[in-house]
């Protein structure tokens, strides 16, 4: 088995890592890109085009971290590299949007953030069709659903698209489920994050195929 | 005039109070000069290194006001590292040495320590009124000096400032003979507060409009403090938690209900949704409005608070509220001046804000003047719709999630749509882009928008011909940001003259060298040309053809100041 080593600044996933390859190529997984971090004060997504720089940058949302990382280029690796990407991918950058970071770090996400911080780990199952064995990931890490879905995307080595209320996750080979507290097995994406949290009881990355069926209801 | 004493002249002169037009007035004449520098009382510095405190105090003998701008516009996005300056320290030892009679200070974007707060209270017997917005580096101790030293505080206001919360009880340092006080804003203050001690406050304090809470302070505890304070013009709640059953709810309505002076509503830095109508007795006065710091209110219960609210002048909401919530407001508040729209972190995207809730707030609210608007997409079409229906901006920020979005109807770039902007509204002062964007919004720019004094760019433009654009065509321009745009030696360098005209410029990640500052410092020797250099060893010389990741320059008659970090290179 290989060792692949995962850059995530951030996410921290080494409590439930096993540092055994999943299935996919791992060499792909490597260009994707990595190297976001999701701050407590991440705001939604932006897309950067700057294909004026010729230089990688990474995007941070930290003011220390800026000094001592490096930089990767975001629409440069989705251009060459990782074609399961789409370019309007969400991307965090530095300053943008541009909201004063004292609203940023005491505004109305950060309280969201600090409601539901109260020392829980709400660790829940994530399986995948034709994955060998299943994994285990803490909602409570995650502050949104994009980082969320872009956690699972690193972990499971696909893909979701962009989710639209009408369609679901169109465009893509996956799509994020869970079964929530009556058993029912609900699309991720419909209802506000906080409610989300507090009734996903496990996730299921399911089928294209299979998840149409669930976008259409 | 020139047969009129002095005295009388004088006597005109305090008519004239705005800035700018004080400093028109000292460009008449030598005696209008002198005249207008010894009666001048309030001097407002936008750029605290643009000069020295001791070159003011010489001017002013007669200061009683100062206003201070420190760091550039951009370190609000944490665009500019720590320690890079604007300390408030120098200028108040220089004021309390020169002996002026300080009574008011107002400093944004400022470093401000606890010694200076001390110094500033001691120093200035006739103290009364302390602004700072958007400040760091004091803690509760330097508001406890302030408290306890300036016998006639009548306002601290206190915006959005990073304060160290010492716990140390700094309320209580307002002695009992304290009854000045007209204003008093907490509400950035993350630390308990004895309520006890502040209800007291209140209770001596009748000359008391404005009060903004912080989210420590309860409700039964508003409600006591609203009794004493039934005179509040402006009040920020802080804690709106409560179940609406219970008894101290009810006194609260009742005691809202005697509150008619209330015009500014603010705060609910933490509420549960069902206790806003508590608030509902004041919603019809209301002129200003701010629920931008309120989490977890959805929109519906928005839409319900603001039927009421038909007086509005001034809305700061989140973008939860959605395009059909700004549709209420746009039926409702008819003599809307001034919207902000915050993101809030959501992917249900129908709660979302787009193009639609703009066109709809431009439809029924014609008088409305300032914008700042965050939305997940726009469209050339609605922009040009905006334009039409408002051709009153005077300042207009919109803020694209997705920064170099185009217009998802056509794919084309929203130059078309801000072009509209710029041509309809003659009186724009300011304005902030984004989007995606080519060399023609700014063409336009410099075509039309005369008025303009700041413009905000970010991930915009194809060439260097973008940027000198604008500043060919914006004779007023005052202040330029730009980050992230191809905009290089050239644009800068092609008309050094201009910006002895702007008080500053601020490119990052463009691309611009440090042999092309080096030459723009050089000849221009009235502009401070700093470039930051964060990544390489500060002894470590950089090439002249190595691109420049920040640059900020100013013009200043100050010289190159003393007080810059290792990482700042003043060329």
């Amino acid at each position: 088995m290989e060792n692949c080593s995962y850059e995530k600044v951030g996410l921290n996933l080494e409590a439930t890592e096993l540092r055994l390859g999943l299935p996919g190529s791992a060499d792909e997984h490597d260009e994707k890109l990595s190297s976001c971090s999701y701050s407590s004060s991440s705001s939604s997504s932006v897309v950067i085009r700057s294909k004026k720089r010729s230089s990688p940058e990474e995007s941070i949302d930290d003011e220390e971290e800026l000094k001592s990382n490096k930089r990767t280029m975001i629409s440069h690796h989705n251009d060459d590299q990782d074609k399961n990407v789409p370019p309007s991918k969400a991307q965090v950058v530095v300053g943008w949007p541009p909201i004063r970071s004292y609203r940023k770090n005491n505004g109305v996400q950060q309280q969201q953030q600090e409601q539901k911080k109260k020392g829980e780990e709400v660790y829940v199952k994530v399986s995948m069709a034709g994955a060998p064995y299943l994994r285990k990931i803490d909602l409570n890490f995650y502050n949104t659903y994009q980082q969320l879905l872009l956690a699972l995307e690193n972990m499971f080595n696909c893909t979701f698209g962009e989710y639209s209320e009408r369609e679901g996750y169109n465009g893509s080979e996956f799509a994020p489920t869970y079964e929530d507290k009556d058993g029912d097995w609900m699309l991720v994406g419909d209802v506000p994050w906080n409610m989300f949290i507090s009734s996903c009881k496990r996730l299921r990355i399911v089928k294209g195929s299979e998840a149409k069926g669930l976008g259409c209801l | 005039m020139n047969y009129f004493p002095d005295e009388v002249i004088e006597h005109i002169f305090e008519y004239v109070g705005s800035h700018r037009d004080r400093n028109a007035l000292s460009l008449v004449c030598r005696s209008w000069y002198r005249i207008e520098r010894c009666t001048r009382e309030k001097v407002f510095i936008g750029n605290c290194y643009s000069i020295t405190p001791e070159r003011l105090i010489q001017r002013f003998p007669s200061l009683k006001s100062l206003t201070l701008k420190g760091k550039p516009h951009f370190a609000d996005f944490s665009l500019v590292p720590h320690g890079w300056g604007g300390f408030v320290y120098p200028w108040i030892e220089a004021l309390a040495k020169g002996k002026v009679g300080l009574e008011e200070l107002r400093l944004k974007r400022m470093v401000v320590s606890d010694e200076s707060l001390e110094l500033l209270s001691r120093a200035f017997p006739n103290f009364k009124s302390l602004v700072l917005v958007s400040c760091e580096e004091f803690t509760t101790d330097g508001l406890a000096a302030i408290a306890a030293n300036c016998k006639w505080l009548r306002e601290l206001d206190l915006q959005e400032n990073e304060v160290d919360d010492h716990k140390g009880q700094w309320l209580s340092c307002f002695p009992d003979s304290c009854t000045s006080l007209v204003s008093l804003n907490f509400a950035c203050l993350k630390g308990e507060i004895n309520t006890g001690v502040l209800e007291r406050l209140v209770a001596r304090s009748p000359n008391l409009k404005s009060l903004r809470l912080n989210r420590s302070v309860p409700l039964d505890a508003l409600q006591r403090i609203l009794a004493r304070a039934p005179q509040l013009v402006d009040l920020g709640v802080g804690s709106l938690v409560h179940d609406p059953a219970m008894e101290t709810f009810a006194k609260l309505m009742t005691t809202m209900n005697k509150c008619k002076s209330i015009t500014s509503l603010s705060g609910f830095l933490e509420v549960t949704p069902r206790c806003l109508t508590a608030m509902y007795p004041i919603l019809p006065k209301l002129t200003s409005l701010n629920l931008s710091y309120a989490a977890g209110i959805p929109g519906s219960d928005l839409i319900k608070l603001i039927r009421h609210c038909k007086k509005l002048q001034r809305l700061w909401i989140m973008d939860s509220i959605g395009d059909k919530g700004l549709g209420v407001v746009a039926n409702t508040c008819k003599e809307l001046q001034e919207l902000r729209v915050f993101p809030s972190d959501n992917i249900g995207q129908h709660a979302a804000v787009t193009e639609k809730g703009l066109v709809a707030i431009s439809m029924g609210c014609p008088k409305l003047h300032s914008l700042l608007y965050f939305c997940h997409q726009m469209t050339n079409a609605a922009l040009i719709t905006v334009a039409k229906n408002c051709p009153n901006f005077i300042r207009f920020r919109l803020a694209i999630l997705d920064a170099t979005k185009p217009d998802p109807d056509t794919n084309q770039p929203l130059d078309e749509g801000f072009g509209a902007i710029v041509q309809s509204c003659r009186r724009l002062r300011r304005l902030s882009l984004s989007g995606q964007l080519t060399d023609k919004v700014f063409l336009y720019i410099g075509m039309y928008a005369e008025q303009l004094e700041m413009l905000s760019i970010a991930f915009a433009g194809e060439s260097d011909k973008g940027m000198l654009y604008v500043l060919n065509g914006c004779k007023k321009l005052r202040k330029l940001e730009i980050r992230d745009c191809p905009f290089g030696n050239t644009a800068l360098l092609t008309d050094v003259g201009k910006y002895e005209t702007m008080r500053s410029l601020w490119m990052s990640s463009c691309e611009v060298t440090v042999g092309a500052c080096k030459v723009l410092a050089m000849k221009m020797p009235r502009l401070n040309v700093e470039i930051f250099n964060e990544n390489e060893p500060a002894d470590c010389e950089p090439d002249d053809v190595q691109k420049v990741e920040k640059m900020y320059l100013y013009r200043t008659l100050a010289g190159k100041r003393k007080d810059a970090p290792e990482y700042v290179w003043t060329l």
